[in-house]
Order: C-alpha cells, then structure tokens, then sequence
C-alpha cells in the first residue's frame, strides 16, 4: 500500500545565494551556498560587486593623485593603504637623480597613524565578529573607542575614513596643537580597554563553542593559499613584515608578534586581539622617541617634492603590513609622470580564497563565522 | 462553584430589572435578555478589556528593552518621543501602521496573512490563565497549566505557516529551526512543570499560587532542590521558546537575514514583534506563577502591597534577566542548541522528576515528621553531596587544557 519512505522521500541540494545583500557578507560578497538542510557542501564566492577600476584609474593619474584612490581600496585602514603607496613611490624615486628625503617628524607621525589604524581596523574587526556570531554589545564597545581614533584623524586629516593623509616624501598637516596629549590620553585610556573586550567576547563560553576548531587551516595550508597578515599568524606563523622586512622606522620600536596555535577562527581572532595591545605599544614608543628627539616642536614634517614627480622607469614591487596582511604594489614606471601600470595584491583575496575549504562539510553559522575570522575588506578584494 | 462572571451577570440582570422599575420605565426588558446572552456579552467585553490591558504590555517592554540595551551598550537609547522617550514604541507602531503593505508575489497569499494572527493569537490567549492577583483570573481554569502547555504550542504553527508561505529560502530555513527548536524545548518545559503539578496535585493557577503564599520559603523553587534546578531548566527552556539570544536562531539576523519574518513588513511584521514581547511577558508570568510565588509576598507577615505589584515586580525581574542575557551572550549553533536541549536538559529534567517524585512520595507518607526539618530541606544537603561526588569521579582525570595563542618576541 504505502510507498517505502525511502521512494516517497526525494532530496535535493538547495542552492542559497547568500549575498551581495546580506547581514554578514561584510560588504558586496556572494556566496553560493550548497546547501543539504542546515549543512554546506559547497561555499563558491562571487566577487566584483565593489570593483572601481583603481589599477586602470591609476594609469591615468599622476603619483599624488593616486593617493586618495588607495585609501579607497581597505576603507577600514586607509592610512596603512596610503603608506604602502607612498613607501612604493618614494623607493622607485630614490632610484632616479632626485630621491626624497623623508623627514624624522614624518616617519614617526606615519607609525603612530597607521598603528592607531590599525587598532581601528581591528576594532573593526572585533565588532563586527561579535555580530556575526550574534553578539551585539561588543560592537557598540568597539565602534565607541573606534570614534575616538577617527576624531583623532579628523583633527590631523580633516577626514574620518578617507584621509589622504601620508603624502610622497612626509605627510599632509602637522600635529595640531596639543595633539600629542590627547593621543597619549586615548592610549593609556585603550590599553586596558582590550581587557575589557576578552571579558566580554573572547572568554566567553559560547563564542569559544562556536569558534574553537571552526575553519582550521594549518600553517601549509595557508602558505599554499598565499595568506599572511593575522591570518597566518593564527595557523602559528610568526610572519609580520614590520619584522622581516622592516619598512619606514618600524625597527626602533620593540613590540611582538602574537601568534596563535590551531588556526581556527578563535585564534585568527585573537591575534587581533592581542595586535591591539602591540599596536598601543608601538605608538606609545614612538610618541615616547618623538619627545626624546625633540621632533614635536620640530616643524619639518615633508620633504620639498614641489614639481611633478616624475621616478626614473622600470619596475618596482613593495609589500607593507597593513592590519589585513601583506599589500604589495607593483609600479611600472616609463618615466613619465604616471604609471604605465599598477597593479596591487590585495592580503583579503588570498585569504578568501581559502573559503571553499574550509567551509566544506560545516553549517550555515559556520561559514558566517569563519567569513568574520579572515576579516575580509571586500573593497580591497574588487579594488 | 458558579463562575464569577455568572454571579455578576445574574447579580446585574437584578439590579437592572429593578432599576427599570424605579425609574417606571415600564418594559422588564432586562429579564428578556437571556442569561447566556448577558454572560456572553461580559465575556466578550471582559475579552476585549483584556486584549486592550495587555497589548500594552509589548508596548511597555519593548520600551523596556530599548532603554536597557542602551545603557548596556553606553549609549542613552530612545530620547526623542516623549518625556525619557516613552512614547517611542507608539511612534514606532504608528510608523508600521501606514508602512505599505507587501505581500511576496510569489507568496502562498492565505497563509501569509493567516500567520501573523496565528502567532500574535496564540501568544496573547496564554494570557488568560496568566494569576495576576488573588480574587480572579481572567480564566481561572482547573487545567489552567495544560492550556498554556497547549495553547503556546500553536506559535509553532504560525512560524512554520509564516516561513512557508513567504516562499523565501531565508524564511524556510528560519521557521525550520524555529519548528525543531520550540518543539525540542517544549519537552524540558513541560517536565519543568510536570514537576510543579507532582508537587502541587493541581494544574490550577490559582491554586498553584496558593499553595505558595506564606514568604518566599514557600516558593516551590525553594522547597527542595530538585524544584531549585527544575526552575532554571524551566527558564533556560523559556528563552528557547520565546527564541531570545542565546537561542534566537529562527531570527538569527547575522546567518538567515530576519528568519520565518524576513518577507513580512509593515503591520503584518509588527504582529510578530507584538507576539514576542507578549510571549517573553507570558512565560515569566508563568515561571513566576509556578516557581515564584505568583502574586504572593515574599517577606512573611508583610501584606501591604496588593498582589498585582508582587507579580508584575517578579515577572519584570525576569524579563530583566532575560534581557541582559540577551544583550551579553553570542548565539548558539543549530546543533548546539540541539544539544543543550537532549544531551543535557532533558536528561536532567528526568533525573528531577524521580527525584521530586520520591520527595513527594516521602512527604505524603509521613516521614520525617519528628524530624526538626523536612525531606525538601535535607535534599539540599543531600543533592549538592552527590553532585560533588559525582563532579570528583567525572573530572578526577587530567582536565583538557585549551591552547592559548601566545606571544613570540623576537
């Protein structure tokens, strides 16, 4: 009479577009989730719904123009995304009869700008983590401290995201008056400020059950994959180019690397965690060497690079650590005042890569969860 | 027992008949109108009168809710409408109210607009048997319990209908887990109170309150430690079924966009957002019911306040606690949840039952009786000695330790 169960019972994949429009896509991704009931066979992501063209916009642009486009590639840490350029260009001119000269003013107020940057990006980070697995408290915490960074950058750039602030041979403005005590203030008020927040989230019972042993990649893994930044350092890497490559002053500071052990989100987490409490040290030794140095009264803070900057031709590669991995630049350069040709590796597209495998096998809230581990910035990604 | 109602309908048809005498207008029209009908008509009023009390109070928490999270979140919340931004849900209602109303195209359009009166219907009905104060309930049913067991269970029902009919994947996987999760936590709840009805021997609210009553020695929650641990369960299971953080998975915003509401808009999704607030109010009235004395005063020998005080106070203590959960705690995982509910509740809840059933059985024997104290109060030496020695035996061996990230310098 009855048909088997087994007969009556037809199941299929359901595919779940989850994006571009979605709570926790953090920005424009797609994903295309296969999905059997609440388990992912399969996670393909979509990009390219942010792309701007920065690489071909770039060739019709003179140097300093290009600026204010790379602050829209990682809107969270523009600052660090101007060094990189700048540390680019500046090294390709070094080449040629006229190289730049930073400043010592320059180089310090570039440290302490993109260490405060990349707290903020981490706060980010941070906050946004605690949404995505369903905590809503620890990102009004970290939106809150987050504002007093971008005041500070509104004081010093005039701008809140966008800053257009480090320029080819120094930085656009110097400190405002008394500015240095209100940075000296909002560090000593941050650094227990990251104590607070492992109370909140990182210890707490349920965000470990959701965390732990979610989205494991091994160190191979991830070196296969092309990751860095605090991606890597989760899988138990000590790899920071602030160490192995020091660029700008960052040898003169004494700060570590944390590392994590397992490679899960709750490491990859942590590390950003803990970069924070780096992050506050590195900026308080360099306000530290500034008054030291005598470099707050001092008030040459950029080279003379009136003219157009025209850097001898040929080619040039330089990668910086900004708060999302390793950024590389590559100029070609004819000689002329623009770039024949820029091309960028974005730390976010590697990382994402690796998305498929690890979310195989995993649920729906998995997949969020490890999305929010890698910290993707999805306009770095489309540029 | 006649009802209340049926006294006071007689006792009004009096009044009226002799009314219309003195006045001599003549007619004995009220004598015309038949009991039932009088009857019905109070009740419909009483109904209406109800509804009208109680759809404020959605309102009053969601205020509620607003300004806690605020202050949680070091931010001051609604400012704007009102003195202290009071007004504010009313405003925010107002605004649902002429929102356009949209219904999917694709949409199953009966049950999509059935499911909103689903869930907003079943939740406000539990209200009936809700004990408030000592002389009446709306309901004073003798299976005042097993209605609100029965009743809540509909919600289920409109979720399920409202995630099925907007024929949106989102709403699918929302009213899914929505099903499997308030059917899972019905079980625990249900043995929660299982073992008040063991206790009591009634499934009367009322009843259940008066045996209370007395200071808050008498609460059940404090009357042996099985009782102790059936009220946490039974709170755990509640956040469950109202689906609050940590177990708001059918909503989880962050995975499933809004889950079985996403498609809803309008009044029809503030029919939803009504029914939660009820249902958070409804199951700590319930929790206070069975577990906290009800509308009883907690200090012995202080009657002052009325018992309507007592119970809104206990069951906003509730509400509160809930809150702050929810605003401090990330969410759970589908098959964490799952597990939270048949690995650990459920077990334990079975464990509770023997074990209220023995304290039950002891008392009604007689034993103990020459003893200076009861078998309830040696339970709470009891029970916590034999949870130790179990803790020791289970954790005796080496602990796992979870690997921290440290910090290489170099």
């Amino acid at each position: 009479m009855a048909e088997p169960a087994t007969r009556a019972l037809r199941t299929d994949t359901m595919v779940l577009s989850m994006g571009p429009q979605h709570p926790s896509t953090h920005g424009v991704l797609r994903l295309e989730l296969m999905t059997d009931g609440e388990v992912v066979q399969d996670a393909i992501p979509h990009i390219g719904y942010l792309h701007r063209n920065f690489e071909k916009y770039a060739e019709n642009l003179t140097y300093p123009q290009i600026i204010p486009y790379t602050d829209r590639m990682d809107y969270i840490a523009a600052m660090n995304n101007e060094l990189g350029f700048v540390l680019t260009v500046e090294k390709l001119l070094g080449r040629g009869p006229r190289p730049v000269e930073v400043p010592e003013k320059a180089e310090y107020i570039r440290v302490i700008v993109c260490e405060l940057n990349r707290i903020a990006s981490h706060l980010l980070a941070f906050g946004t983590y605690g949404l995505d697995i369903g905590a809503f408290t620890p990102f009004l915490y970290a939106f809150r401290d987050r504002e007093t960074i971008l005041e500070l950058f509104e004081e010093l750039s005039g701008a809140r995201l966008l800053y257009n602030y480090i320029r080819v041979g120094g930085v656009a403005r110097d400190f405002p008056p008394e500015f240095h005590h209100r940075l000296r203030r909002f560090l000593d008020y941050f650094a227990p400020q990251v104590d607070v927040y492992d109370t909140l989230l990182s210890n707490n019972k349920i965000f470990l059950e959701r965390t732990t042993g979610i989205g494991v990649l091994g160190v191979d893994d991830c070196i296969q994959n092309g990751w860095t930044g605090p991606n890597i350092r989760g899988a138990g890497l000590a790899w920071d180019l602030r160490k192995e490559e020091p660029y700008s002053i960052y040898d003169r500071f004494d700060f570590a690397i944390p590392v994590g052990k397992n490679g899960d989100c709750w490491d990859r987490y942590m590390v950003r965690m803990n970069e924070m409490r780096e992050s506050v040290k590195i900026a308080r030794q360099a306000l530290d060497q500034m008054e030291e140095r005598g470099l707050l009264e001092d008030e040459n803070f950029t080279a003379n690079v009136r003219g157009t900057l025209r850097p001898p031709a040929g080619e040039i590669y330089m990668r910086t650590e900004t708060p999302r991995g390793d950024l590389g630049y590559y100029i070609h350069s004819d000689g002329s005042d623009r770039p024949a040709r820029v091309k960028v590796r974005s730390p976010c597209f590697t990382a994402l890569s690796a998305l498929r495998d690890m979310s195989r096998g995993l649920l729906i809230a998995d997949v969020v969860a490890i999305i929010g581990s890698i910290d993707i910035v999805m306009g770095e990604i489309d540029r | 027992m006649t009802h209340p109602i049926e006294a006071f309908a007689a006792r009004l048809r009096t009044t009226l008949a002799q009314t219309t005498e003195t006045l001599e207008l003549g007619g004995r029209w009220p004598e015309a109108i038949p009991l039932e009908g009088l009857i019905a008509i109070m009740l419909v009023l009483l109904a209406a009168v109800s509804v009208a009390l109680i759809a404020v109070v959605p309102i009053v928490l969601v205020l509620m809710e607003r300004k806690i999270s605020a202050y949680f979140q070091d931010r001051l919340g609604p400012t704007r409408v009102g003195p202290w931004g009071v007004l504010v849900t009313l405003a925010d209602g107002i605004k649902l109210l002429f929102k356009e109303d949209l219904i999917p195209p694709q949409a199953d359009k009966m049950l999509f607009r059935l499911a909103p009166y689903v869930v907003f219907g079943s939740s406000f009905a539990v209200v009936a048997v809700l004990p408030p104060f000592r002389s009446t309930v709306i309901g004073n049913l003798q299976l005042g319990l097993f209605i609100y067991l029965a009743v809540s269970s509909l919600v289920v029902l409109g979720i399920i209908m409202a995630g099925w009919s907007s024929n949106s994947k989102y709403s699918l996987f929302g009213a899914l887990r929505g099903a499997a999760q308030m059917v899972s936590y019905e079980i625990p709840l249900g043995l929660a109170a299982l073992m008040i009805v063991m206790t009591a021997g009634t499934l009367n609210m009322q009843h259940l309150v008066m045996d209370q009553v007395g200071g808050i020695h008498r609460w059940y929650m404090f009357r042996n430690p099985f009782l102790f641990i059936g009220a946490g369960i039974y709170f755990i299971s509640s956040i469950a079924e109202v689906n609050r953080t940590p177990f708001d998975l059918p909503e989880a915003e962050s995975e499933i966009v809004a889950g079985f509401h996403t498609e809803y808009s309008g009044l029809r999704f503030a029919y939803f957002f009504l029914a939660e607030y009820a249902n958070v109010f409804v199951v700590s009235g319930i929790c206070v019911a069975l577990f906290m004395g009800g509308w009883s005063s907690p200090i012995p020998g202080f009657q002052a306040l009325p018992g309507i005080v007592w119970f809104v106070g206990k069951v906003l203590v509730l509400v509160f606690v809930m809150m702050w959960i929810r605003w401090t705690v990330p969410r759970v995982r589908v098959d964490q949840l799952m597990a939270v509910c048949w690995k650990y509740l459920l077990p334990i809840s079975f464990v509770n039952i023997v074990g209220t059933g023995v304290v039950v059985l002891l008392e009604r024997e007689g034993w103990g009786a020459e003893l200076p104290i009861g078998i309830g109060h040696m339970m709470w030496i009891a029970v916590p000695v034999v949870l130790l020695v179990l803790g020791l035996l289970a954790f005796s061996g080496t602990a796992p330790v979870r690997p921290r990230p440290t910090t290489v310098g170099r």
